[in-house]
C-alpha cells in the first residue's frame, strides 16, 4: 500500500521541480494523444514549447508572450489576494469587461482630443469600474451575508450583455457604416496603449502586471494587511481574535482583484485589442483563476504560471495551423499540464511511504 | 520600427524563397472565429477550405487555426501565418477587420481576404454574401405556409446583416400574403443552442406555425419536429435531416467557389483587391432544395424569384418601400444602394418592437 | 403588446423541460459539496456525458443506453478529478477548473463525427385519459421520463440525506472530516462515491441537452449550464428542494423574458436577457437571511495524518 507522510516542511527542492516533472509527463502524456491522432508526437511537442521561444519566428513570438500573458498575470495576482483569505471572487471575467467599457468610454468621450490627460483618465476610469463591479458582491457579502462566489459569476453574465449593449449602442463608432463595434483606440494617440519599446510587446499593462508582482509580494510579506489576509485564510477564528474586520478585508480583496482586473480590461482595449466588441472578453478572467493557483497564490509563481499558460496558447495555435492538430486537442492538452500540475504538487508537502501506510 | 523591419524582412525572405522555387505549392491560411465542428458558420467555411484542396490538390497546401478569438489573438495567428509563408489568408469573422488590416500592412506580399467588413487595402480584398436574397426566397414561402399568419425570428444580436434579413423575408412574406405579421426573438448570443431551442418554443407557443432563424443551431428546427405543425429552414447549413417537414428550404452559406477562384488567381498571379459581394446568382448564396411539403404552386412561385434574382432582374429592396417609423426610403421602382444596405439599422414599415440599440 | 399570447400552462411544462439539465448537474454537485468537496468541473463532465450519450445512442439507437452511457462517461471523467484531490491532495478549485478544460477538448475530439447527425428521438409518456386531461395533463404526464428521474431524484437525495444513515455520515464528513475520521468512517471512500455520483448526474445532464433538448451535437454546445448549475447549489443553501426551485425559477426568468420579447413589450431586449442573473442576485439577498451555511469543510482536503 502506498502512503503519504506530510514532510514536517514543504520541501523546496520538490517545490522547484515538480513543474519540470509535471511538464515532462505532460509530454509524455500529450506526446501518446498526438500519436493517436496520427501526428509526429516529438514534433507537436517541440512546436508547442520549443517553437515559440526559440524557434526561427521566436523574435515574434516572444513579444507576444508577454502580450497574452500580462492580463493573466494582472488579474491572478488581484484574485490570489482574496483566495488567501478564502474570499472567493470568480467573477473576475465580468470586472474586466467593465473595466474595458468605462475605460474605453472616458477615451472615446475625449475623441478626438489630443492630450496627454486622456490615458491616465482612462486608466484611472479603468480601475474604477473594475472595482465598482466588484463592489457588488462585496457590499452584499458584508451587508447581507449573500454568497460573493454567485454573485460575481452571475454579474459575469450581466457585463457580457452590457458590453453587447454597448457595443451596438453607446459605444459604436459612429463611422463603422453600422457595424457593432466602436471606434479603434489604436488610431486615437492619446487613448492608445502602446508598446513602450517598439517590438517588445512591453505596454503598459505588462507594466502594471510586472508592478503588481512587486506590490503583491511586499503586502504579502512585509505587511500588516498580507498578514491579516493570510490569518484569516488559514485561521478565520484566531483572526478574529486578533482584531481583523472580516468586513474591511472583504472590500479590500474583492475591491483590490476588481480593480487590476478592470485595469487589464483597460491595458487590453486600449491596446492589443483596439476596439470594443460584442466578443471583446476571451475568457482571461477565468483563465486567470486557474494561473492563480497554478502559481500557488504566490506572486511570483503566479507570474510563472501566466508565461507557462501564455506559452501554450501560443505554441498551440502554432501547433495547429503548422501541423493541423484540432484546438480540442490543444485543449486537452493544456488539460493534461494542469492536471499534471495539480497532482505532482504533492511531493512539495508530502513524502510518498511504501509499505505500511495507512490512507483513510 | 524594428519589428517591422525583422517582419519585412522575413517576409522577403519567404517571398524570394517562394519566387526561387517556383514548383512550391501555394500556401492558404483560413482563420476561424469558431469550431470547425459548429455546423454552421465556421462549418461552411471549413467546406470552402476542403474545396480548394479538391481543387488543386498537390499544388494548393492549406492551414486553419479554429477558435480564434477577435483582437490580439487573431492578429497574432495572422502574422504567423504569414510568417510561415502562406500566400493567401481567409480572415473569416468581422471582428478580424483591424488585425486583417495591420497585418496586412506589414506583409504587402501576401494577400488577404477578409469577410464580411469594410476595409481594403491594396493587399486587403473584402468578401460577403448577400443572403438577404435567400431570405426573400425565405419570406415568399413563409408568406404562403403560414396558417396562423404568425411568423417567429430568431435573431443572434442587432447587427445590419440580421436586420437586412428580417426586412427582406418580412417584405416578402406580406407581399404573397398582406396579413402576416413577425415576432422576433432576439437571442443575444452567437451560440447557445439551449437558448435557441427555447427561443423557438416560445415563438410557437405564442401562435407561429413558421420559423425563421438567424441562429445556426438545429435547435428549432426540432423544436418545431416536436411541435408538429410548424414550419421552419435550414440555416448556414442545408439541415436535411429535418427534411421534408418541418424544414422545407434553406439557405447555405458556400464559400467554395469564392475560394477556389481566388486561390486561383493568387496561383496566375491575376489578384488583385477587389469588393465581392455576392448572392444567388454566382452560388454563394445557395437555396436548399424546397421539399414536397410546400405546395407545387408556391415551390414554383419561390424558384421564379430565385431565377429572377439571380438573372438580375428582379432586386428584393425594391420601392414602394417605407421604413418603420413611416417615412419613405424608396420610391417606386427605386432599388437600396449597397451602402445602405450594408449598414442596415432600421425596420421597413409594419415590422413591429424596437431594434435593440 | 400581448399578454394573452402567453399560455401559463405551456409555459410551466416547457419550463419542467427546460430546467431539467441544470437540475440534475446541480442535485448530483449538491451531494458532492455535501460531503465536504468543491467540485468546479461540472461544466466538462457535463460536456462530456453530452457527447458519450450522443455517440451511443446514434450507434445504439436506444436513448437509455445513451443516457446510461453519459452517466458512465460523467463518472469516469470525475475519476480525474478524484485522483487529483482524494490522493495527490490537490487544490479543488484547480483541479475542477482544468476538468472543465479537459472536458471541453476530450468531447470537441470525440464529437468530431457527430455533427449534423440527428439522434433518434426519446419517447415521451403518453397515458391515456391522464395525458389528455386540461392543465393537468400537459404539466404533469405529457413528458419524457428523464424530466420524471430529475424530480425523483431530488426527492430520493432530500430522503437520504435527511433521513438515512448513509444521509448522516455523508453530512458529518462535510462538516469535520476529522470528527468523521475518528468517529471510524472512511472519509476519502465516502467522497469517491459522492464525487461519483456527481459525475454521473452531470454526465446525465449533459446528455439530456444533446438528446431532448436541442437535440444534436455541437462543440462546446452546454454553453455555461454547468457554471449555472454550480450557481444553484449555492442558491439553495444545498438544501435539495430549493435546488429544484432554483432551477425552476431561473429557467422560468429566462422563459419569460422570451415570452415577453415574442409578446413585444416595451422593456429593452437587452436587461431583458440580463434579468435571470439579476433577479437571481436579489432573490438570493432576500434568502441570505437564512443562515443555513455551506458544509464546514467544504474545498479543504483531507489527509489522516494519524
Amino acid at each position: 500500500m502506498i502512503g503519504l507522510e506530510r514532510r514536517p516542511q514543504p520541501s523546496r527542492a520538490w517545490s522547484m521541480a515538480t513543474p519540470l516533472v509535471a511538464v515532462l509527463a505532460t509530454m509524455l502524456a500529450g506526446g501518446l494523444l498526438f500519436a493517436a491522432l496520427g501526428k509526429d508526437p516529438v514534433e507537436a511537442i517541440r512546436t508547442i514549447f520549443w517553437e515559440p521561444l526559440f524557434g526561427e519566428f521566436s523574435f515574434y513570438y516572444r513579444p507576444q508572450l508577454v502580450v497574452k500573458g500580462a492580463p493573466l498575470v494582472l488579474i491572478a495576482i488581484g484574485l490570489s489576494l482574496g483566495f488567501k483569505a478564502g474570499i472567493w471572487n470568480i467573477g473576475a471575467e465580468g470586472q474586466y469587461i467593465v473595466g474595458a467599457l468605462t475605460g474605453a468610454a472616458v477615451g472615446l468621450a475625449f475623441y478626438p482630443l489630443e492630450s496627454v490627460f486622456v490615458f491616465p483618465l482612462m486608466v484611472l476610469a479603468g480601475a474604477f469600474g473594475g472595482w465598482a463591479w466588484a463592489m457588488i458582491p462585496a457590499i452584499l457579502k458584508t451587508r447581507f451575508g449573500t454568497n460573493e462566489i454567485l454573485v460575481s459569476l452571475m454579474l459575469v453574465y450581466v457585463a457580457e450583455q452590457l458590453l453587447a449593449s454597448m457595443s451596438l449602442g453607446l459605444l459604436k463608432n459612429p463611422e463603422g457604416y453600422g457595424f457593432p463595434g466602436s471606434r479603434n483606440l489604436q488610431h486615437y494617440d492619446s487613448a492608445h496603449n502602446a508598446e513602450l519599446i517598439a517590438g517588445s510587446g512591453m505596454h503598459w499593462g505588462a507594466a502594471a502586471a510586472l508592478i503588481a508582482v512587486i506590490f503583491a509580494y511586499v503586502l504579502m510579506n512585509r505587511h500588516m494587511t498580507g498578514f491579516h489576509i493570510r490569518l484569516t485564510g488559514e485561521a478565520p477564528r484566531a483572526a478574529r481574535f486578533a482584531g481583523v474586520s472580516p468586513t474591511r478585508l472583504v472590500l479590500f480583496c474583492l475591491g483590490m482583484s476588481g480593480a487590476l482586473a478592470g485595469l487589464a480590461g483597460l491595458f487590453e482595449v486600449s491596446g492589443p485589442a483596439g476596439v470594443v466588441s460584442i466578443d471583446f472578453n476571451v475568457g482571461y478572467g477565468f483563465t486567470a483563476i486557474i494561473v492563480a493557483f497554478l502559481g500557488r497564490l504566490h506572486p511570483v509563481g503566479i507570474l510563472l504560471a501566466g508565461a507557462l499558460m501564455a506559452l501554450t496558447y501560443i505554441g498551440g495555435d502554432i501547433a495547429q495551423s503548422n501541423l493541423g492538430l484540432p484546438s480540442a486537442a490543444i485543449q486537452v492538452f493544456q488539460g493534461m499540464l494542469l492536471f499534471f500540475l495539480l497532482a505532482f504538487d504533492v511531493l512539495t508537502n508530502f513524502r510518498i511511504r511504501l509499505g505500511a501506510g495507512e490512507v483513510a | 520600427m524594428k519589428l517591422n523591419t525583422l517582419l519585412a524582412s522575413a517576409a522577403m525572405a519567404l517571398g524570394l524563397a517562394t519566387g526561387a522555387m517556383a514548383d512550391d505549392p501555394t500556401k492558404v491560411g483560413f482563420v476561424y472565429v469558431g469550431p470547425v465542428g459548429d455546423g454552421g458558420w465556421t462549418y461552411e467555411h471549413d467546406q470552402g477550405r476542403k474545396a480548394v484542396e479538391a481543387a488543386f490538390g498537390d499544388k494548393v497546401e492549406t492551414v486553419f487555426v479554429e477558435s480564434v478569438a477577435e483582437g490580439p489573438d487573431s492578429e497574432r495567428v495572422m502574422t504567423q501565418m504569414a510568417l510561415e509563408g502562406a500566400d493567401l489568408i481567409f480572415t473569416t469573422s468581422f471582428g478580424y477587420m483591424d488585425p486583417t488590416i495591420n497585418v496586412a500592412k506589414k506583409f504587402p506580399n501576401v494577400k488577404f481576404e477578409h469577410a464580411t467588413g469594410y476595409k481594403r487595402a491594396d493587399n486587403v480584398s473584402t468578401y460577403s454574401a448577400r443572403f438577404y436574397e435567400g431570405r426573400a426566397v425565405q419570406g415568399t414561402i413563409a408568406g404562403h405556409m403560414t396558417e396562423s399568419n404568425v411568423i417567429g425570428y430568431i435573431g443572434s444580436f442587432p447587427i445590419p446583416e440580421v436586420i437586412r434579413g428580417i426586412n427582406a423575408a418580412y417584405i416578402h412574406a406580406k407581399k404573397v400574403n398582406p396579413d402576416v405579421e413577425f415576432k422576433i426573438v432576439w437571442a443575444f448570443t452567437w451560440f447557445d443552442p439551449a437558448k435557441e431551442a427555447d427561443a423557438a418554443k416560445v415563438l410557437i407557443e405564442q401562435g407561429a406555425d413558421v420559423i425563421l432563424q438567424h441562429t445556426d443551431s438545429t435547435a428549432p428546427q426540432a423544436a418545431a419536429q416536436a411541435a408538429g405543425n410548424v414550419v421552419t429552414f435550414g440555416q448556414a447549413s442545408d439541415m436535411a435531416e429535418y427534411g421534408p417537414f418541418p424544414r422545407v428550404s434553406s439557405i447555405i452559406d458556400n464559400w467554395a467557389p469564392y475560394y477556389v477562384a481566388r486561390t486561383k488567381a493568387v496561383m496566375d498571379g491575376t489578384w488583385s483587391s477587389v469588393d465581392t459581394w455576392d448572392g444567388i446568382a454566382p452560388g454563394m448564396v445557395g437555396i436548399g432544395e424546397i421539399s414536397d411539403a410546400v405546395p407545387a404552386e408556391v415551390k414554383a412561385e419561390a424558384l421564379a424569384l430565385k431565377d429572377a434574382i439571380a438573372a438580375g432582374e428582379y432586386f428584393p429592396f425594391t420601392g414602394p418601400l417605407k421604413k418603420q417609423d413611416g417615412s419613405d426610403w424608396l420610391a417606386e421602382g427605386e432599388t437600396a444602394d449597397d451602402g445602405t444596405l450594408a449598414g442596415m439599422n432600421f425596420f421597413v414599415e409594419g415590422l413591429t418592437g424596437d431594434i435593440p440599440q | 403588446m400581448d399578454l394573452s399570447a402567453i399560455n401559463p400552462v405551456q409555459l410551466i411544462a416547457f419550463l419542467m423541460v427546460a430546467a431539467t439539465p441544470v437540475l440534475l448537474a446541480a442535485i448530483g454537485e449538491l451531494v458532492v459539496e455535501k460531503s465536504g468537496v468543491l467540485n468546479l468541473g461540472v461544466e466538462g463532465m457535463m460536456i462530456t456525458g453530452a457527447i458519450a450519450g450522443f455517440a451511443a445512442t446514434v450507434e445504439t439507437g436506444s436513448p437509455t443506453i445513451g443516457f446510461i452511457a453519459a452517466a458512465v462517461a460523467g463518472a469516469l471523467l470525475s475519476c480525474l478529478f478524484v485522483v487529483l484531490t482524494q490522493f495527490a491532495l490537490a487544490n479543488q478549485v484547480a483541479s475542477g477548473l482544468a476538468l472543465t478544460l479537459f472536458g471541453l477538448g476530450l468531447s470537441a475530439l470525440l464529437g468530431q463525427s457527430y455533427v449534423g447527425v440527428k439522434p433518434p428521438a426519446t419517447a415521451k409518456i403518453d397515458i391515456p385519459v391522464l395525458t389528455d386531461l386540461p392543465v393537468i395533463g400537459p404539466i404533469l404526464f405529457n413528458h419524457d421520463l428523464m424530466v420524471y428521474f430529475g424530480i425523483a431524484l431530488v426527492a430520493a437525495t432530500w430522503a437520504v440525506l435527511k433521513y438515512s444513515r448513509a444521509g448522516l455520515v455523508l453530512r458529518a464528513v462535510g462538516e469535520s472530516h476529522d470528527a468523521a475520521h475518528a468517529l471510524g468512517y472512511k472519509v476519502v471512500r465516502i467522497r469517491i462515491l459522492a464525487i461519483l455520483f456527481g459525475g454521473a448526474c452531470a454526465g446525465l445532464g449533459g446528455a439530456y441537452i444533446s438528446l431532448i433538448r436541442v437535440p444534436q451535437w455541437t462543440e462546446g454546445m452546454t454553453a455555461g449550464i454547468g457554471w449555472i448549475a454550480l450557481a444553484l447549489v449555492v442558491f439553495a443553501s444545498w438544501k435539495p428542494w430549493r435546488a429544484l426551485l432554483g432551477a425552476y425559477l431561473f429557467g422560468g426568468v429566462t422563459v419569460v423574458q422570451l415570452n415577453l420579447q415574442a409578446a413585444g413589450v416595451a422593456i429593452p431586449v437587452e436587461y431583458l436577457a440580463m434579468s435571470p442573473y439579476l433577479i437571481t442576485i436579489v432573490v438570493l439577498v432576500i434568502l441570505s437571511a437564512d443562515k443555513s451555511s455551506a458544509p464546514a469543510a467544504l474545498g479543504r482536503a483531507f489527509h489522516a495524518s494519524r
